[in-house]
Order: C-alpha cells, then structure tokens, then sequence
C-alpha cells in the first residue's frame, strides 16, 4: 500500500510538472539550435514583457474555467480599457490615477455584467453571454476612438504607461511581469487559503452539491466574472504601455490565447481544476515558442501551426492522464 | 411454439459485496400480462436489466422460445423480441414522432437515403396498432402529453418485433385518464400475442389487468401465482414477510423538545398539506415508496425547492428557509439521497468536502486555516473511521461507505440541531451501515433530531421512533415504535394507499 502510495506519488508530481519540463525542454532546444540569440538576457527580458498581458487575462480566464465556464469577452474588454484611456487623455484628462481608475472601473463592470447575465437570467452557458458581451465590447471601443487609432507617445500620461512599458534593475526586468507575480502571489492565496476561493472549485466540480451545502452559487459565479472583468482592465493600463497605442484591432488573439495558456497549464473546460501557477507555465510556453519561432525568423503562420499543435498535445496528454487515473482505480479496487 | 415466450433459470446476478439477484428464475407465457411485483431494492430493477441486456448474469440460463439464448448486450436482446418501456421515457422533445419510434432503426431507399413516407407509414401503423391512430407522426414529441409520449416509446418497442413487452412503472407518471387509456392498449397487445411484463407499484392496476402475479423479495423469487388467487393482503404479505435480524443497533435516546414543526408545506402536484412534528432525541422515520414525496419535503423545507405555501417552525421559532444556506445557518442538515450528484464534490479532496458546508467555522482573518482544517480531518477520518490513505484524497477515489461518511461528517462539521438523512444506507455494505446507525444513535443521545427518509422498511422499523407515511404527497399516518401498527405490514399498506387501521 505505501509504496502503491509513493509510486503515484512520484507519477503525479511528473504530470503536474508536465508543461513545465516542456518549457525546459523547449528551452534546451532553442538554447542549442539559436547559439547566442536566444539564452541572452535582453531576449529572455522580451519573452517576459511579452508573455505579461496573456498572464494578466488568464488569470480572470482561469476563473471561468474553473467554474466550468468560460469569458470571450476579455479581449476586447482589455482593449476598451486601453481606448478609455486614451479618449480620456485626448479630452485632456491626464491624471494617471483617474485614467488607471476609471480603465478598471469600466472593465470590472463589464465583467460584472457577464456574471449578472449569466447567474440572474439563467443562460444556459457563459459562452453565450460572454461571445455576445464581447462583440458589444468591440462596437464600444470602436464607437467611443471613433475607429481611430490614438497613439500615446508624448501626451503627458507617461505615468501610466510607465507600467506596461519600464524596465527595472540593470538587467532590464519589466515593471509589468513584477506586475504580473503580485498578482499571482494574491491569486494563489484567494484560489488555496480563502473560503471564496476554495468555493469557486467546488462550484466548478458540482454546482448542485455546493448549492446544498449552502454556497450560493450564483454570488460565486458572479463574482468570478467581474473579477475576470478587473484583471482586463489591469491588462488594458499594461497594453496602453506596451503598445503605445490605442487601436481595436490589436485585441487579435487575447482570449484563445489565454484560454490556451490555462488549458495547457492543466485547466479543464469541465470544472474543478487548474492552477494559477500552471497557468502561467502555459502563458510563458506560449510566449517562448513565439519568441523561438521569431528568431528563426518563421512568421505568424508556422507559430499559429505550432501553438495549435501544442495546445492539442496538451489536451491530449490530459484526457490520457484522465484514462491512466480511472484505469488504476479500477485496479485498485479489483484488488480489493 | 414453446410453452413459455421468455424462462429464466437459476439466474443469479452479483455486484460488488452485493448479490443483487440470486437463483431467480420466471416464466412468462405467450399473450400473457405478468405481474411483477417488490419492495424497493427487491431486486426488480436488476431483473429487468438481465432481461433486457443491460445487466450479464454469472449463473444461470434464459430461453426466449425454448431456445437457450446468452445477451451480452442490449442489442442481442432486442433482436430477440425483447422490449423495455422504462419509467423515463427515451424521447427526444425536439424531434418528430417518426424519429423517435425510428431511434436508433433505420429504413433506407435504395440510394442509401431515409425512406420517410414508409417510417412515416410505420410509424403510424404501430400507433394505430395501440389505439392511437389520431397522433400526426409529423409533430415534435414534446407537444404531446406524457401519456402519448408513453405511447411513442411503447411503439418504438412494438414496431422491432417484440415478443416480450417490459414495462417498468408505466402508470407513475401518467394522469388516471391516460392511465385507462395505457390499460386499453396493454390489452390490445395482449390480444396480439405480445406478452406484458408489467411492472407496478401500485396493487390495483395489478389486479385489473394482470393475469399472473410474480413476487420478488431480496432479490429471489418468492411466488408466481395466478392473479384470481392473490388477495391483497397476501400480495403484501409476500413483499415483506421476512424477520427483523440483529443487523439495527438501535438505542434509546429521550425525547426532548419539540425542534423542527412543519404545517401545511404545499407544492403543487409534490406536496399536499405536510404537517408534522419533530423532537429532539429521536428518530423520526419517513416511510414510504419512491415518489411519495418525502424527498420532496425535506428538500421544500431545507429550502432547495421553492414551496407554494407552509410554515416552518425551528424550536418554535417562526423560521424562512429560502435558501439552503439559510436552512443550515437555521441549524438544519440534509444529508441527501443522491451522494455523488448533491453531497460531494468528486473533484475534491476529503478535507475540502469535510468543511464544504461551514467554511466560516475554519476561517481566521479571511484565510483558511489550514491547520485547522487537517486537524478537524484527522478527527472526523478517526471517530468516522473512514478508511482512506489520507485526508488529502480525492473524494472520488472512495467506496460509497467512506463516501457517505464524508458527507455526514460534512454536516456534523455544521453543528446542527436537525439533522435530515435521505436514504442513508443506499449502496453501502452492511458493515458502513451499521457505523452510520451508530452515528444516528450518537446524534439522538445528544439531544439531536433525526429525521430519516428511508425505502427500507427493516431499516424504518429498525431504527425509528416514530413513523410517517406517505403516499403520493401527502401524510397518510403516523406510528410510534409502541404502537400495533408498528409492523412492516401495516406500513405497507398505509404506503399502498390503504388505512391504518
């Protein structure tokens, strides 16, 4: 039996740290196979500022997984944020505080519309409230910039883009990843140390039981989409800066791609599981191999190949894991 | 042709720890409509389950027109001319009558098409065969009553040629109309040369259309007598004359006050007029059969279900139960009947679904503590005696038994006053049973009370103080352990719809 225990033991430890190995591993590779190019530390830096927009949204997005649901709307929630910021600094607001404040305030209700939609009018699936919050999103963005792009450079909000944009120490580290690790620091305390946090899986793993031990529920739900809708607008705040532009059609992949870092990094679209931490192993796995793939000089179109292979390996490796847990129970249980 | 369409011999079917149906054996005749008949759990459900495929018996034989015949699944027995109508129906709402009748069948043109005007043509012809050749095969199923639903499932049986027609409950969810109207058709089938298996809860149809009886009784075969020899009272008598053995441990608290009162719980079509009052320091026991609303009740009052009316009172005070969370802040648990679906969260791990129902009691400045928390599992894992390799255990990995020790030490983690237990024991070994009476017997001799659903009458009779029975949503008596009527008869017939005399 104690050995039957260590031996899963171990077993679980390796597909725990599974996308992580990959990461080495992919390091490894790209570290051989680009001499000098990519192990650099102003590379690696880039790799960091790159991957913190996605580690932002995948936060919230995780939420939604967790719950068994999911949030199409966080792209373009972001972008609206980034282009409130920029209408507000066109009409002369520059206050970094007001803009910061009012870019969160606008997406965190929109989040928390999501979560209303869903809980209050019994939809049957967040995909639909949110796939159609998004497109409101998008036409709101659009309407409000006038469907201009707004360039930030120079315009006296230097302050707030500071956060997307400053380095830090003499090796360059990026404001926004020190950004992204307190947030995540705090994630890890709400999702394994608060009674909300512990709530949100069991909602996720059966809504009917947690009903009936007295969780509501739909306060939990709600919950986790207006917090998915705050960390769009801190996403927005860094893509102001990173991007120094306002534009609505940079949202491009934001919500696949932070559904891609979540499921990679062990979420499930059935609920109950996932880890903040994997989500950000899945988020870096992502950025690297677009970084590689940069290097290489290979375009958009073999990185898109490769992070879509990557994710359906991923997936792959888990309903395979799932099979292999069900399998040792049932031996388990002949056993006995 | 052989004297018995369908024989089984010396069938014995076993689950895990459990044997489920042991040297059963029947014989139905051609044309016949055979009674079956049971308590819960007597073992009807594995029969037809063996009958139609689902279930692969490890002994015994079954022959379909003398002919020995092995199903290894339910395709083998369909294409043997054996059909089931379960008690829920397999309709789809959103699709026509024709492409449920079809479900799962196909005929196709030559060009490898479906051929619709002939499963139209079908399809109505299997309809009329029962009577109801007025049902447009066009139209969704989910705009007819229930009764005609009924009546597309029975035609989906009857269009494959069946020999042998099960029919599990047929009447638990149909008005007394479509019940006369089912009636006419069990008979037009009959004079078809179909054989009825018709299984039923309720005495009455069993006598007006049967013309044999068959009585199970802890999964064996008790008696096959003609239907004009049985009287009711030998029918119940059968179902339930067995002895009491030693297997209740059941002790005396004293009964204190009055905990829980309910008067005139109403929900439409569930529950009619509910009152009744529970004490502390003893258990009080709801019997009845499945459906008769006592599940209902627990759950109206714990507040899972909205209620159309009724007051609940909680040590006399006036209470609003809207919510379970305010059921349980109100002091009341509910262990309830379905485990994996309402009581665990699977996903999680043994600790987590320990403090599920009051994370408040182990939070100190708004984080979990977590030492808190492993302590509290190493003490319920310990007086509960769950067996597990650790607290941290996924809650999926244990045995039904461990499982529901979980989810009472769930609600013992609750500090509750009223503790509700809906069906306790289903599906755990006799061993975990017994150390679940002993957690009922520990509750009641703290003052506790105790409310148990349960379908078992050995385990009502065993363990309760007093008895409520219900039938169909309403309360039809009530019996203390001192009284008479206390016997496994006289609730029988209470839940059968009789008196107590």
């Amino acid at each position: 039996m104690k050995s039957n225990e260590k031996k899963t033991g171990i077993g679980d430890i390796l597909m725990k740290l599974g996308p992580l190995l990959v990461l080495a591993l992919l390091f490894i590779i790209f570290t051989i196979t680009l001499p000098g190019r990519f192990l650099q530390v102003p590379n690696l830096m880039n790799i960091l500022k790159q991957t913190s927009v996605n580690c932002l949204i995948a936060s919230g997005m995780l939420l939604a997984l967790i719950t068994a649901g999911i949030d199409l709307s966080v792209g373009y929630n972001a972008i609206l944020a980034t282009c409130l910021i920029g209408v507000m600094m066109q009409s002369g607001i520059t206050n970094p505080f007001l803009l910061i404040i009012c870019a969160i305030l606008v997406s965190t209700f929109c989040g928390f519309m999501n979560g209303t939609l869903l809980t209050r009018l019994d939809l049957p699936h967040p995909f639909v409230s949110t796939l159609g919050m998004k497109f409101v999103l998008w036409g709101l963005a659009l309407l409000i910039t006038h469907s201009q792009t707004i360039g930030f450079a120079n315009k006296g909000i230097d302050a707030v883009l500071w956060i997307g944009k400053a380095t830090i120490f003499p090796i360059g580290f990026p404001v926004c990843f020190i950004l992204v690790v307190i947030f995540y620091i705090l994630f890890h305390i709400f999702l394994n140390h608060t009674p909300l946090g512990r709530q949100i899986y069991c909602v996720g793993g059966n809504p009917e039981a947690a009903r009936m031990s007295g969780i509501r529920s739909k306060d939990v739900l709600t919950i986790v989409y207006t917090i998915s809708g705050f960390m769009c607008g801190v996403s927005g705040i860094v893509l102001a800066g990173r991007l120094n532009t306002a534009n609505t059609a940079s949202a491009g992949t934001f919500d696949t791609d932070a559904i891609a870092a979540c499921i990679i990094g062990g979420a499930s679209f059935r609920g109950g599981k996932g880890t903040i931490w994997g989500c950000m192993i899945g988020a870096m796995l992502i950025a690297t191999i677009r970084n590689g793939l940069n290097l290489f000089s290979a375009g958009n179109d073999i990185q898109y190949i490769v992070i879509g292979l990557v994710i359906i390996g991923a997936v792959t490796i888990d309903v395979f894991r799932g099979k292999m847990e069900a399998n040792a129970r049932k031996m388990a249980n002949a056993k006995k | 042709m052989a004297d018995y369409v369908v024989e089984l011999k010396n069938v014995t079917k076993r689950f895990p720890g459990v044997i489920a149906m042991h040297d059963m054996h029947i014989q139905i005749r051609p044309g016949e409509i055979h009674g079956l008949i049971g308590e819960n759990g007597a073992g009807k459900s594995t029969l037809i389950k063996v009958l139609t495929g689902v279930h692969i018996p490890e002994e015994g034989e079954i022959f379909v027109d003398g002919q020995k015949v092995s199903f290894s699944n339910p395709v083998h027995a369909r294409e043997a001319g054996i059909a089931c109508v379960y008690q829920e129906l397999n309709i789809v709402p959103m699709l026509p009558v024709v492409d449920n009748v079809f479900m799962g069948r196909k005929v196709t043109k030559s060009s490898g098409l479906l051929d619709y005007p002939r499963m139209h043509k079908e399809a109505h012809e299997a309809l009329t065969l029962l009577g109801h050749p007025e049902v447009d095969t066009h139209i969704e199923c989910g705009k007819l009553g229930m009764g005609l639903q009924q009546m597309v499932e029975i035609a989906k049986a009857v269009s494959v040629k069946a020999k042998l027609l099960i029919m599990d409950e047929p009447t638990s969810s149909l008005g007394e109309q479509e019940v006369k109207q089912l009636m006419l058709t069990v008979r037009k089938l009959k004079a078809e040369g179909i054989a009825i298996l018709f299984v039923s809860h309720k005495l009455e149809e069993l006598f007006e259309l049967c013309d044999r009886v068959t009585v199970m009784r802890d999964g064996e075969h008790i008696l096959t007598e003609d239907m004009s020899n049985m009287t009711n009272d030998k029918l119940i008598q059968a179902m339930v004359g067995r002895s009491l053995e030693n297997q209740f441990p059941k002790e005396f608290g004293t009964r204190g006050e009055c905990m829980l009162e309910v008067k005139n719980l109403n929900e439409l079509g569930v529950l009619k007029n509910v009152s009744f009052k529970a004490y502390g320091g003893e258990i009080l026991a709801f019997a009845g059969l499945v459906g008769a609303g006592r599940t209902e009740t627990m759950r109206a009052l714990f507040g899972a279900d909205k209620i159309d009316s009724g007051e609940i009172y909680i040590q006399g005070k006036k209470v609003k139960n809207g919510s379970p969370g305010q059921a349980i802040r109100n002091g009341i648990a509910f262990l309830t009947e379905d485990r994996k679906g309402q009581g665990l969260v699977l996903s999680e791990s043994i600790k987590m679904n320990l403090i599920l129902a009051n994370m408040k009691k182990f939070t100190r400045r708004f984080l979990l503590d977590h030492g808190k928390i492993a302590e509290n599992s190493q003490d319920m894992i310990g007086t509960l005696r769950i067996k597990t390799p650790s607290a941290d255990e996924i809650t999926a990995q244990l045995s039904g038994g461990n499982q529901q020790k979980v989810v009472i030490g769930k609600w013992i983690n609750c500090d509750a006053q009223i503790y509700i237990f809906d069906e306790p024991t289903r599906g755990i070994d006799v061993g975990a049973k017994v150390e679940v009476y002993n957690v009922m017997n520990k509750l009641v001799k703290e003052g506790k009370c105790v409310i148990m659903v349960s379908s078992e009458l050995p385990e009502v009779l065993g363990m309760a103080d007093r008895v409520i029975v219900m039938r169909e949503g309403e309360i039809m008596g009530e019996l203390e352990r001192d009284s008479d009527q206390f016997n496994q008869e006289d609730i029988m017939r209470a839940a059968w719809g009789g008196r107590i005399a």
